[in-house]
């Protein structure tokens, strides 16, 4: 750590007005509307004007009897979509860390979905997943499976969502897992190979020591299911009904019928949510990180 | 250090600037350069001394149907008005995000010059009488009939000229069957469920539905409001005072019971969980299906798709439960509007004016098929309409129609799509989905401000 007062140095010469661009943006685009938003979750607001009612926005939206389905929903996705894609990733990153034939071509194939637009794959899978003349239900069917109403059946089409988005995130899980196997020190795979075979490498080196990894690929995906929206957007809207609500589909919703002030409540309210698990979380991880 | 300071003012005074000019309201666009005239056009300039080349904004609808009417009268507008050129910007998608699209640019001042949308209920939530541009001055205005003002008016002002026609919202149905299985038309609910379940016996699904576009979930909740009306005449008064209840009454949740009958008896099409609407034309134009709970607006778009098949459709009324009364529910058409922002205020009510004479809708029936009554004083229909047309215009003539409530009530649900799906897949029962649209109907009233419904 030779160069560390040197370091110290260059960043004392910069004064803390460099900060002030960054900063002004900062306060402008996300301090300011985000205490105005606190403001108007306290209003019935419709652009137009806004009257202050006090909690009663808080009050409708806890309220609001689609609600527990949609946070029940919220919850389901984030936790399945999350822990999929570590069972999944995991074993992908190992076997194109390992000597395969052309791994470039796989680790693209795999990455790619996560480059499309998640819309667009929304639209895609929304084609693919009809139920009489969708490509998955026709290649099913030669198959022998008979018909799955993937995105029709009100108890299915959340999981339908939560498939589509696997199949896009992975790629991000495994890229994360490629980083943390191949940032294990060589040595422990030499111990391992003395030790015993594949199981043992897997077990008592790739498993503890991408511990790190783990957590981080773990809390992206939560926090990213807490607040998915898109996907769900463009495949189900939310239905057939209500079926597959999450939080922010229940709050674009009232955007889009112009209760701005019950939808600004509502946003506050994932937000303090979204704090409430994810946080523990991270101090749980932190906690238990390992010094390689 | 010195060269440095200055370097980093100036960057920031430009990062200043450019941000007041992003909050700025923005520019207008670039005239579509496509079929703009030549200013020098010699008829427009020996017509009118001043004629300066203007190109109009028009924020179009999403959908097909509405389009052709739309593209003919702008059309036609531009044929005799050189100089005024259109740029016509297409919604991205229906329903509630145009809602959604309107409500901002009239919030931010940055709507078009003129916007395509609907009137009643849905014209009242984006504050008409403080965004838009005021016509009841206007002597255009005494061209259009009076049962059409209050539906685009708020305050004593009136804001919006008729697009089209009037439409009945009820069933369409294919005659092609009816006549293959010699059905007659059902004049009450329990001869329609007779009829389905002939027409089922037979192998073809009887009732289309067209839940993947969740919109079309809720005509047969709206269109029954003929027969509501018939059993309590106050109900759109009383419902507007916080009196009168979906949930009150069988006569009142009628339509959410339909629903939820026809998925009990399997009525619908197979895959009907997700099938789009341009999917539902084509079923039901091509008779495989057999009846369609639609508003007769769609028949322009299916008779642009599928021109030969436009007589084999007929149209009745939402059945209801007294044979004698049997009857249908009116929709007005959409309309045009200015916002107050605009800078083409009299080139706008210029194109207003046409809109509303008999010219303009010359010009619809000319490009359109001819589907309902106009609301133009002076106008008539052709003389050779499609059958589905006279099956209207016989309710309408015996004096058998009433409009949808919408027309008569601010109070529109936005959930209403959503629960009529969850009812119609089964997973709500008739009771559950007229009270969660009672709630949802609150929420919009107080949204609203209306008296009468602070908690």
């Amino acid at each position: 750590m030779e160069n560390q007062p040197r370091a110290i140095s260059v960043l004392r010469s910069y004064p803390y007005w460099f900060y002030l661009p960054a900063g002004f943006l900062f306060v402008v685009f996300f301090l300011i509307p985000t205490a105005m938003s606190f403001y108007y979750s306290l209003t019935r607001w419709s652009l137009f004007d806004a009257t202050f009612i006090g909690l009663d926005n808080y009050k409708a939206f806890l309220e609001d009897s689609q609600l527990k389905l949609a946070f029940r929903n919220t919850i389901i996705y984030a936790f399945l979509t999350s822990g999929l894609k570590v069972i999944i990733g995991l074993p992908l990153a190992m076997l194109l860390t390992s000597r395969i034939k052309l791994p470039g071509l796989y680790r693209s194939l795999i990455y790619f979905p996560v480059l499309v637009s998640t819309v667009a794959v929304g639209i895609t899978f929304y084609a693919l997943m009809q139920p009489s003349t969708g490509l998955i239900n026709v290649t099913l069917g030669a198959l022998g499976v008979s018909r799955i109403n993937w995105l029709g059946d009100p108890k299915l089409a959340l999981y339908s969502v939560i498939i589509v988005d696997i199949w896009k995130g992975v790629g991000i899980a495994m890229v994360l897992f490629m980083a943390g196997i191949q940032s294990i020190p060589l040595e422990y795979f030499d111990a391992a190979r003395l030790e015993g075979g594949a199981w043992v490498k897997f077990r008592h080196v790739i498993l503890p020591l991408s511990r790190n990894t783990t957590f981080t690929v773990i809390l992206l995906s939560f926090i990213g299911g807490l607040r998915t929206f898109d996907l769900i957007w463009a495949m189900t809207g939310g239905g057939p009904g209500f079926a597959s609500d999450v939080l922010t589909s229940v709050i674009f919703k009232q955007y889009q019928a112009g209760f701005y002030g019950l939808s600004t409540a509502g946003n506050v309210i994932m937000f303090v949510l979204v704090t409430i698990i994810a946080y523990p979380l991270m101090r749980f991880f932190n906690r238990m990180e390992i010094e390689l | 250090m010195k060269k440095n300071q200055m370097l980093f003012k100036m960057l920031s005074i430009v990062c200043l600037l450019s941000l007041l000019a992003a909050c700025g309201p923005a520019a207008t666009e670039a005239p579509a350069a496509t079929d703009a005239p030549a200013a020098t056009d010699a008829p427009a300039a020996t017509e009118a001394p001043v004629v300066e080349p203007v190109t109009l904004s028009l924020l179009g609808p999403a959908n097909e149907n509405d389009m052709l009417m739309v593209k003919a009268l702008t059309d036609a507008y531009t044929a005799l008005h050189p100089n005024v050129t259109f740029n016509i910007e297409v919604a991205a998608s229906g329903g509630s995000e145009v809602d959604n699209l309107v409500k901002t640019r009239l919030a931010t001042g940055e709507m078009n010059d003129i916007f395509y949308y609907n009137s009643g209920a849905l014209l009242q939530a984006l504050h008409p009488s403080d965004t838009l541009l005021d016509l009841s001055k206007e002597p255009f205005i005494d061209n259009i009939a009076e049962s059409f003002i209050p539906t685009v008016s708020q305050n004593g002002g009136t804001f919006g000229v008729p697009v089209g026609f009037a439409s009945g919202g009820g069933i369409l149905y294919n005659k092609k069957i009816y006549e293959q299985l010699g059905l007659s038309i059902p004049k009450t609910w329990d001869e329609f469920a007779a009829n389905n379940e002939a027409i089922k016996a037979a192998g073809i699904p009887p009732v289309l539905q067209t839940f993947g576009d969740t919109w079309t979930a809720q005509l047969f909740v709206l269109a029954d409001n003929y027969n509501v009306a018939q059993t309590d005449p106050n109900f759109a008064e009383d419902y507007t005072n916080n009196k009168a209840k979906y949930s009150d009454s069988p006569e009142t949740m009628a339509g959410f019971d339909h629903l939820r009958e026809g998925f009990e008896k399997g009525w619908y099409q197979p895959d009907f969980e997700t099938t789009l609407f341009p999917q539902g034309m084509e079923l039901i134009a091509n008779g495989k299906v057999a009846h369609w709970a639609m508003g007769t607006f769609v028949m322009p778009a299916i008779a642009s798709n599928y021109p030969d098949k436009v007589n084999d459709l007929g149209y009745f009324g939402m059945p209801g439960a007294d044979a004698s009364k049997a009857g249908t529910t009116l929709w007005m058409p959409l309309a045009f509007y200015a916002p107050k922002t605009t800078e083409h205020a009299d080139a706008v009510k210029d194109f207003f004016a046409f809109v509303s004479s008999t010219d303009g809708v010359d010009a619809i029936n000319a490009k359109v098929l001819p589907s309902g009554p106009y609301l133009i004083k002076g106008s008539s229909l052709p003389d050779d309409v499609a059958p589905f047309v006279n099956d209207l215009n016989a309710y309408i003539e015996s004096g058998k129609a009433y409009p949808a409530l919408e027309f008569l009530s601010p109070i529109k649900g936005p959930n209403l799509e959503q629960i009529c799906v969850s009812v119609g897949t089964g997973q709500m029962t008739t009771a559950e989905a007229a009270a969660a649209y009672d709630e949802d109907v609150k929420k919009q009233a107080q949204q609203l401000g209306l008296p009468g419904w602070d908690n």
